[in-house]
């Protein structure tokens, strides 16, 4: 694969996918001093809100240690160079998070559907759009359909407004072939002006494959995190892709030995536990399942004796999608009581 | 005999036709008219065929039949946008509105919680929440009754066949309006509502999830009958209500998981979410009917 002379923007995702493998409790101390580490490292990105993005403070999904506005406050003035994006998923968070999220310093607002229901988003990325913010339209999940099916759901995003498109791998599922195709797709028939995204999981461990090869297709934006820190086994690890960007000749403006040092020194000592493929995080990827249900199908397994592995293949024998995590003790329940253990 | 009264349906689609073939079974609502604004649609030469008087000229079409034809109540299924002005001209005609929009310029109404309030106490305006409200307020309710809320949050997961383009258009209102009647109808003292679109084929049946933070250690007895009692009040009038689990507590947290399969009238069985509130609203309907011959509730005055 020759990518040389090519140049990527890298989407830090440790302080918002991250959240979801800290229970969406990272201090405002750690996520200042996690965000200027990777300020001063050069990327030119970050992400930060809850892991479900703006509004995601709930019952369903974890009440966070601190708002979306006291994170954003605590991080954004703190930063000399990088800008600081904001997810949001129509049906959980609302256009006044979005306004909120602006009037904080974000600059740019992924807005977040099912890879079949962008007709969510025009509400959201319409005002993101009209706002003149980094306007992104992400579609998750994006193994469960053709990549004509993506294109389609991308053109509407396109015509509300969205400026840049990411196919997102949620699942870890996805191969790089499959990548190529999809991305490839995108590339080919979207405008020549909007800007083509890849956002990885680390499931079957394909992170930098996959991002190499959504690289070579087009895409000009490539989420990770540092350290790898996000849901599931994490994200495409940041450090490690920034190393071999720099051995294939690929510009990405990060320093290799700065971006080491923030996973190393700050990112891993925060860590609730090793983000790596155990057997329910391969499970994720090789079913197909949400990656952010990891932990709440091992908190079902605690409390109710049913594997995290059998619940996580349910899942995706149904159908599930992202935000669906009240079905994981739904069902958990139900098995619990077809096998008498409750 | 029951004094029936009788009602207009304005909007012929798929709520509306659906509405229709429940009224078509009601003791106490007599279907008589449908509104639409498009004289070749589906939904008009559908009512029509089940010997309903139709016009596709609006709720203008309507107005000069109304006193003859003693039309005493309306149902619209058509958008927020013109529901205030349908709402206003048969108003002034005494005619009661129970509105299944999002306009919400009525007081909510979910029958098993609240519709009593609004028969002792004449509303001309009533407004029917959301899908996810009337699925779930029931159920805060349950728990509210019985000790104080202070966060009721809901879950609602809708097959992506059961969710039209407006509702896509504005999904902000649907998350505004829940949120704001778990509040007010269901009790919690502060709201949050989510809502999840599933495109699996087959679709899903519509799933509810409900979860409450009581202020105190949760009476874990008083709850589960009262969630009990609740289940059985809505399956009066949407007998697919299934409690799938729960009650279920966790410190101060109860959660109720939920399942809502419609009767198939004319919105498939997956549609719960449409079918409990053509059942509310034509339920709310009802109760104005009963009242009225009971003599607990005084029809608007008609000369």
């Amino acid at each position: 694969m020759d990518l040389k002379g090519k140049s990527v923007i890298l989407h830090d995702m440790s302080l918002r996918d991250g959240m979801h493998a800290k229970a969406h409790q990272i201090s405002l101390d750690e996520m200042v001093d996690i965000a200027t580490g990777l300020d001063e490292a050069g990327m030119p990105m970050i992400e930060v809100t809850h892991g479900d993005g703006l509004g995601g403070s709930s019952l369903n999904y974890g009440f966070p240690a601190h708002t979306d506005e006291e994170y954003l406050s605590a991080v954004v003035p703190k930063l000399k160079q990088a800008k600081v994006s904001a997810l949001q998923l129509p049906g959980i968070g609302t256009l006044d998070h979005l306004r909120m999220a602006k009037d904080h310093g974000v600059s740019c607002i992924r807005v977040a559907t099912h890879c079949t229901e962008a007709d969510v988003s025009e509400q959201h990325i319409g005002m993101s759009a009209r706002m003149e913010m980094d306007t992104v339209g992400f579609l998750m999940m994006a193994h469960m359909v053709s990549p004509e099916k993506i294109l389609e759901q991308a053109r509407l995003m396109e015509r509300y407004g969205a400026n840049c498109i990411y196919c997102t791998d949620s699942a870890g599922y996805m191969l790089p072939d499959e990548v190529t195709a999809k991305i490839g797709l995108l590339r080919s028939e979207l405008n020549a002006n909007t800007e083509i995204g890849f956002h990885g999981h680390h499931n079957l461990g394909m992170g930098i494959a996959n991002s190499l090869a959504a690289i070579e297709a087009g895409a000009s934006r490539i989420d990770g995190s540092v350290a790898g820190l996000g849901a599931g086994a994490g994200n495409t690890p940041l450090e490690v892709f920034v190393a071999v960007l720099d051995r294939m000749g690929v510009e990405s403006g990060v320093d290799l030995y700065k971006i080491m040092d923030v996973a190393e020194d700050r990112v891993v000592p925060i860590m609730d536990q090793p983000i790596r493929i155990d057997r329910d995080a391969l499970t994720l990827g090789y079913a197909g399942v949400y990656s952010s249900f990891l932990l709440f199908a091992k908190r079902a397994e605690a409390r109710y004796g049913i594997q995290a592995r059998d619940i996580l293949v349910e899942l995706g024998r149904r159908g599930t999608v992202g935000g669906q995590e009240d079905m994981i003790e739904d069902l958990a329940l139900t098995m619990a009581k077809e096998k008498g253990l409750i | 005999m029951n004094k029936k009264l009788r009602a207009v349906i304005i909007g012929p689609g798929n709520i509306g036709t659906d509405l229709l073939m429940k009224m078509q079974r009601s003791d106490w609502i007599e279907p008589v008219w449908m509104v639409g604004i498009d004289p070749d649609s589906e939904g008009l030469k559908r009512a029509r065929e089940m010997g309903i008087k139709t016009t596709a000229e609006g709720v203008d079409g309507l107005l000069p039949h109304v006193l003859e034809d003693d039309i005493r109540i309306a149902f619209d299924a058509t958008s927020a946008y013109v529901h205030a002005e349908n709402s206003r001209k048969l108003n002034e005609l005494g005619v009661m509105m129970v509105d299944l929009t999002p306009a919400a310029i009525g007081p909510f109404c979910v029958p098993p919680v609240n519709l009593k309030e609004h028969t002792s106490d004449l509303k001309l305006n009533v407004n029917m929440v959301t899908c996810g409200g009337q699925a779930t307020i029931p159920m805060v309710a349950a728990v509210s009754r019985v000790q104080e809320v202070a966060y009721g949050e809901i879950v609602a997961t809708v097959s992506s066949r059961s969710i039209g383009p407006g509702t896509r258009q504005n999904i902000d209102e649907f998350t505004r309006t829940t949120s704001g009647a778990v509040e007010k109808v269901g009790g919690a003292k502060k709201g949050k509502a989510i809502i999840i679109i599933n495109p699996a084929e087959p679709p899903l049946i519509m799933r509810d999830t409900i979860h409450c933070l009581t202020e105190d250690t949760p009476d874990q007895e008083a709850i589960t009958r009262s969630v009990l009692d609740m289940v059985a009040e809505v399956q009066r009038y949407v007998p697919g209500y299934k409690l799938v689990n729960g009650p279920v507590f966790d410190g101060n947290k109860v959660s109720v998981f939920m399942e809502v399969e419609g009767l198939g009238d004319f919105l498939p069985k997956y549609a719960g979410n449409l079918d409990i509130m053509t059942a509310a609203g034509l339920r709310t309907a009802e109760m104005f009917a009963e009242e009225a011959q009971n003599g607990t509730l005084t029809l608007p005055a008609r000369g």
